[in-house]
């Protein structure tokens, strides 16, 4: 084996990762892929969207390391997964436009069928709670139609799989009490003084 | 992670689209090589759920790969002829090489891109090109001395 030949079959290959990108917005674009992500700023840090066929399937603060979480995506939903900033851009969009307050609703779709029906109900009684307005554990617990589940609705909350989108920043402790937040407690606070409802 | 489950499939897209890509370029020029590659990781990803955990995806990658490039020559009626060499990738002193390398028979240029790009063992060059291991060992030992010779 001489070496300029071995020097040329292994040439740089600037073009493989153009060509990656491509692939991986079409497959995410042609529904070839189960599951896309991509990683974008917020003034509250880095968010990890994650997109499947039904819609936007989850948004998590950046706070730990990418490669375990989608390890765990893969191995919980599906191992075809590829990374596309365009086909997460409808939900880029809404999330840069609300940082900015100039939207008050999240409009691109959700992905409900992907969570189990105690959480799904009580995270849609949450998304009904308007902009700049708060309820409690036990608002939400009786909105879902189980009003005495509001511990169980309370672990269904920092479960949330769709941070910010589905504001589950907005409900607070009976009693006034600020309650907890799975990204922070500072994070809580920024989007409700935000929203002005702080 | 067990030794059960699968990575993302945005893993194989990065560590190994290089060796696709130059792969590809091996076998079919780097004119081809886009479509080629677009095949190969569509073939991929369909099939993906299925691959055992514990086989080596870039042998598989690459026997795809091989198996789209070969597609790609019988479409274009090509086997016999030169594939057009990589202006755009290769540098140019070594457009000879190129030259050279597209100028060998398929499964000789297939079996020393699979061997000095991929690393791949005979016997999986052997399964990836779909011969004995002898035949493919005798198609890599005839396309180096060609090359040697010319080179």
């Amino acid at each position: 084996m001489s070496d300029p030949l071995e020097r040329a079959l292994r040439a740089p290959a600037p073009r493989a990762h153009d060509a990656a990108r491509r692939f991986a917005d079409h497959a995410a674009a042609a529904g070839e892929a189960d599951l896309a992500y991509t990683t974008v700023a917020s003034p509250l840090g880095e968010l990890l969207l994650v997109a499947g066929r039904g819609g936007l399937t989850q948004m998590h603060y950046l706070d730990e390391p990418l490669d375990p979480l989608l390890a765990t995506l893969a191995r919980r939903r599906s191992p075809r997964i590829v990374e596309s900033a365009s086909a997460l851009d409808p939900w880029r969009r809404e999330l840069d436009e609300y940082f900015s307050g100039s939207r008050r609703r999240f409009e691109a779709p959700l992905d409900w069928e992907a969570m189990a029906p105690f959480q799904r109900a009580i995270l849609r009684a949450t998304a009904a709670i308007p902009y700049g307005e708060t309820s409690t554990y036990t608002g939400v617990a009786t909105a879902a139609g189980r009003p005495r589940a509001q511990r169980a609705a309370g672990n269904a909350l920092g479960a949330n799989p769709l941070a910010i989108i589905v504001p589950c920043h907005r409900v607070l402790r009976s009693g006034g009490g600020f309650g907890g937040y799975t990204g922070g407690l500072q994070r809580k606070h920024f989007l409700l003084e935000l929203e002005g409802a702080g | 992670m067990s030794d059960r489950d699968l990575p993302p499939f945005q893993q194989l897209l990065e560590r190994h689209s290089e060796d696709v890509w130059r792969t590809l370029r091996a076998i079919v020029g780097a004119q081809a090589a886009e479509d080629c590659f677009q095949e190969t990781f569509l073939a991929a990803l369909r099939a993906y759920p299925r691959l055992r955990p514990d086989s080596k995806p870039r042998a598989w990658l690459l026997t795809i790969a091989h198996n789209k490039a070969i597609d790609h020559l019988r479409r274009t009626r090509l086997q016999e002829a030169e594939v057009e060499v990589a202006a755009e990738d290769a540098p140019a002193p070594e457009d000879e090489i190129w030259s050279a390398v597209a100028a060998l028979p398929p499964r000789q240029r297939a079996a020393v891109a699979l061997r000095y790009i991929g690393d791949l063992s005979h016997r999986e060059i052997a399964a990836a090109i779909g011969c004995s291991e002898e035949a493919s060992r005798r198609s890599l030992h005839d396309g180096l001395q060609t090359l040697r010779r010319q080179l």
